[in-house]
C-alpha cells in the first residue's frame, strides 16, 4: 500500500472507531448502571441501540450490495462453533452483571472517567491469560460443533437477505414498543443526571 | 470530581443506534471487518507475555497463532481502539458527562466494586477468548452481517445476563 493510501486507511479506522465510541457514550452505554438496568428490564436502551444499529448496518449492506458498491459476502463473517460461542456469550453476560462492562464499553467507560472500568480491563487480561494457560484442556470445547464457514441466517433458513432484514426490523419495532411500555411503568430509565449522585 | 456543570442528556436510543450502525457500515466498507475490542486485549496479553516469557508464548497453542512480524500492537486493531477511546473522551467532555468516579450502587463500597470489576473482567476476558470475540466484535458486528454465529452468541449473552442480573442487582 502506498503511504498516502495507508494514512487514509488509518484515518478512516480512527474516524469510524471514534464514531463508535462517541455514540456508545452519547447513548449512555459507558455506564455500568445503565447497562445493568437493561438486564433487570427497567431501561431498554441496550436492546434499542443494539437492534437499531444491526438493522441500519444490515440494511445498509443490502443497499450498497444492490448498487454494486460493496460485496458484503467478502466481509469477515464469523463461523459458528456452537458450544464455544454459546458458553462464551453466557460468560460475557455474567461478566457484564458482575463487572459492569463489555470489552468495548469498558474502553468507553474508562475514557469518560470511570476508574472501575480500568480494573475491568485488567481483569479481562487476566481472563485471556488464564484461557491461554489452560488452552490445551479447553481446545476440544473451543473447536466443538463447528458450523459451515461464515454461515448467514439467510443461508441457514433459506430466505433472501432482505426478508431477514425486514424481519429484524419488525422485531426491533416490537421491541421498541414493548420496551417503551415497560419503561413507562417502571420509570426505570437512567438519565445522565441520575449518574451524578455517586 | 467536582460537579460544577450539569451533564447533558443522553441521546435517544434511536439516534445512538443509527450513529453506531453508520459507524459499523463505514468500518466494514473500509476494512471488511466490524468494530470490536477483544482483538486488542488479546494483543496486549500477547505483547506482555512475549516480553516476559517469549519461549512459553511461542509454545502456547492459543497465543502463538497471533504472533506475527513486528510489534503485537502495530496494526488496525490498535487504531480502532484508539478511535473508540478518543470518541468517548471527546464526547463525554463536550457533553459535560466526564466524571472521575467508581460507578456502583449505594449498597456496596468502592473496594468491593473494584474486586467485582476485576472478577467480571476476568469472566469476560475468558468468555471472549472462548467465543472468539466480544459483544461488539462478534455480537453486534457479526449480527449486522446476519452471521448465525453472532445470533447464537447474543442468545447466550442475553439469557445468561437476564438470569444472573437477579443475583447481582445489589451491585448496581
Amino acid at each position: 500500500m502506498e503511504l498516502m493510501t495507508e494514512y487514509l486507511y488509518i484515518a478512516a479506522i480512527i474516524t469510524f472507531g471514534g464514531m463508535f465510541g462517541y455514540f456508545l457514550e452519547a447513548s449512555g452505554l459507558g455506564s455500568p448502571k445503565k447497562i445493568n438496568a437493561q438486564f433487570v428490564l427497567k431501561d431498554w436502551t441496550v436492546f434499542k441501540v443494539m437492534f437499531t444499529s444491526i438493522v441500519v448496518a444490515a440494511g445498509g449492506f443490502l443497499i450498497l450490495d444492490m448498487l454494486w458498491i460493496t460485496d458484503s459476502s467478502t466481509f469477515a463473517i464469523p463461523t459458528t462453533f456452537f458450544w464455544a460461542m454459546l458458553i462464551g456469550g453466557a460468560l460475557l453476560g455474567i461478566g457484564l452483571n458482575v463487572g459492569g462492562y463489555c470489552p468495548g464499553t469498558s474502553v468507553v467507560g474508562f475514557f469518560s472517567g470511570r476508574i472501575d472500568a480500568l480494573f475491568f480491563m485488567i481483569g479481562m487480561m487476566i481472563g485471556v491469560f488464564i484461557f491461554a494457560l489452560i488452552f490445551e484442556y479447553i481446545e476440544p470445547l473451543y473447536h466443538a460443533a463447528k458450523g459451515p464457514d461464515s454461515q448467514t441466517l439467510s443461508e441457514l433458513i433459506g430466505l433472501p437477505g432482505w426478508i431477514i432484514v425486514i424481519s429484524l426490523f419488525i422485531m426491533a419495532v416490537i421491541g421498541f414498543i414493548a420496551g417503551n411500555m415497560v419503561e413507562r411503568k417502571s420509570n426505570g430509565v437512567i438519565k445522565s443526571s441520575d449518574l451524578d449522585n455517586d | 470530581m467536582n460537579i460544577s456543570q450539569k451533564p447533558r442528556k443522553f441521546w435517544p436510543p434511536l439516534i445512538g443506534g443509527i450513529g453506531l450502525g453508520i459507524a459499523l457500515l463505514g468500518m466494514f466498507v473500509v476494512t471488511g471487518h466490524g468494530l470490536g475490542a477483544y482483538g486488542f486485549y488479546k494483543k496486549v496479553v500477547l505483547w506482555i507475555s512475549n516480553d516476559v516469557a517469549s519461549g512459553w508464548t511461542l509454545a502456547n497453542a492459543y497465543l502463538s497463532t497471533s504472533l506475527g512480524k513486528g510489534h503485537p500492537l502495530a496494526g488496525w486493531v490498535s487504531w480502532k481502539v484508539l478511535g473508540i477511546a478518543f470518541g468517548a473522551l471527546v464526547g463525554s467532555l463536550v457533553a459535560k458527562r466526564f466524571r472521575f468516579k467508581v460507578e456502583r450502587g449505594s449498597g456496596i463500597n468502592a473496594g468491593t466494586r473494584i474486586i467485582l470489576a476485576i472478577l467480571g473482567g476476568a469472566l469476560s476476558g475468558f468468555g471472549a477468548a472462548l467465543a472468539r470475540g466480544c459483544t461488539s466484535g462478534l455480537g453486534l458486528s457479526g449480527a449486522a452481517t446476519l452471521s448465525v454465529a453472532s445470533f447464537l452468541f447474543l442468545m447466550g449473552f442475553f439469557i445468561a445476563g437476564l438470569i444472573t442480573a437477579r443475583i447481582t442487582k445489589k451491585v448496581w
